[in-house]
């Protein structure tokens, strides 16, 4: 029970820190904007190439969203030492690695809640597949990318250049879940046709897994991490 | 230092704890050892109290409310409670790390070099509180490079050189002797 609770204080001081910085969502927020902005001009929203390419667009503004907040993630916890502090009380190395990508998927989910309608509307997208299931890829594809991303960011935190580096050593990592998501999304965006449900399928499965072994793998390896 | 917070793990030789070898399971070591060093671990953007209130859910401090009071009252802060930690100054931001560092009333309080850049009235706090732990009969290991300060509080000095101990003594051998002058000849004898 303690260790739910420190996971829940965890995850309750980053969402202060982050209540009173604003740092995070507001740097992703605006991101996700600009990206929706740029490529909303760039394509006729009523041509066909722009239902094609409109789930990579989504899925850019998400990661490029989504790293920039990894980024800082970790920077809070550089000031001050404030992570060698955490390595010193009683709390297990699990918790602290589960707190911070709860954290973030968190941060992560409020930004895509936000952008999600605004790309539907500045692309004038008709949604064609149903909207939950829409939903669940998109947070199967967040939980993926932001169990990987923490567990580098907390890798990179710890170099001088870590702000150019996450993003080096993530994307590599993280293309297949992209891929796959793009993939989910794309199919769902066109409402799941007959003849592409076993393909919608197999992406799922693939995420599914992904998602699995980077939720497990961060788990054995992070106290070896914490202490690079 | 970082061997004694339970931070890195020994190549050679075991750590003991209250006579009990600290194993596989440190957590429960973790909850007897206060830390406090250069860095103050403290969350700039929180408050004084939510910066005690965290640390205390991490330690699972009973009665928590009544004891960062009680912390803040012996550290002389009580009056900033409310405050952001970025608004502290140096000596005020380490008074805080000390109230940190005891909170959860360790039996063991390591301090590297916790006089830096301290300012007189936070170096006096910070020998009350110490000199408080030594009359509850806690560890304090105190790493300073300030001879007066340190032999003032110590009642065992040992001076380490090149990560070696070259020297140790008690008490009465530091009053009795110059230690300025073994501490130099341990330095250059190396």
């Amino acid at each position: 029970m303690g260790y739910w609770r420190k996971l829940g204080a965890l995850v309750g001081k980053d969402i202060a820190v982050e209540f009173k910085t604003k740092e995070m969502l507001s740097s992703m927020f605006i991101f996700s904007f600009l990206v929706i902005v740029i490529f909303a001009f760039a394509f006729t929203p009523s041509r066909a190439t722009t239902r094609e390419v409109f789930p990579g667009i989504l899925w850019i503004g998400f990661a490029f969203a989504g790293v920039l907040g990894l980024n800082r993630s970790f920077a809070g916890e550089k000031d001050n030492d404030c992570l060698l502090g955490l390595m010193l009380t009683p709390v297990d190395r699990t918790a602290i690695f589960l707190a911070k990508a709860a954290s973030n998927l968190l941060f992560l989910v409020a930004v895509e809640a936000v952008s999600l309608p605004l790309f539907f509307v500045l692309f004038d997208y008709r949604l064609e597949g149903p909207l939950w299931l829409l939903l669940a890829v998109i947070l199967l594809g967040t939980i993926g990318f932001i169990v990987i991303g923490t567990f580098l960011a907390a890798l990179a935190a710890n170099t001088r250049a870590s702000e150019i580096l996450l993003p080096l050593i993530l994307f590599p990592v993280i293309m297949p879940v992209v891929i796959g998501a793009v993939k989910c999304t794309a199919i769902v965006l066109a409402g799941v046709p007959p003849e592409l449900k076993g393909e919608l399928v197999r992406w799922v499965q693939l995420l599914g897994v992904y998602n699995i072994i980077f939720l497990t793998v961060p788990l054995m390896l992070f106290d070896y991490v914490l202490e690079v | 230092m970082k061997i004694l917070s339970l931070l890195n793990k020994p190549t050679s030789g075991s750590l003991e704890i209250n006579g009990e070898e600290v194993g596989e399971n440190q957590s429960a070591f973790r909850r007897q050892i206060g830390v406090v060093s250069h860095q103050t671990f403290l969350y700039n953007h929180l408050t004084a109290f939510e910066n005690l209130a965290f640390y205390g859910r991490m330690y699972e401090v009973p009665r928590l409310r009544e004891r960062i009071s009680q912390v803040m009252e012996e550290v002389g802060l009580q009056y900033v409670l409310g405050d952001p930690v970025r608004t502290f100054s140096r000596g005020m931001q380490q008074r805080l790390a000390i109230a940190r560092a005891i909170l959860h009333s360790p039996a063991a309080l390591f301090l590297d070099e916790p006089y830096t850049g301290l300012d007189q009235h936070a170096v006096e706090i910070l020998n009350q509180v110490l000199l408080g732990l030594q009359n509850q009969q806690r560890t304090v290991i105190l790493v300073t490079h300030n001879f007066d300060q340190g032999l003032n509080l110590c009642d065992q000095a040992v001076i380490m050189v090149k990560g070696q101990l070259a020297h140790q003594a008690g008490r009465e051998e530091f009053m009795a002797r110059d230690f300025k002058q073994v501490y130099l000849r341990c330095v250059e004898g190396s």
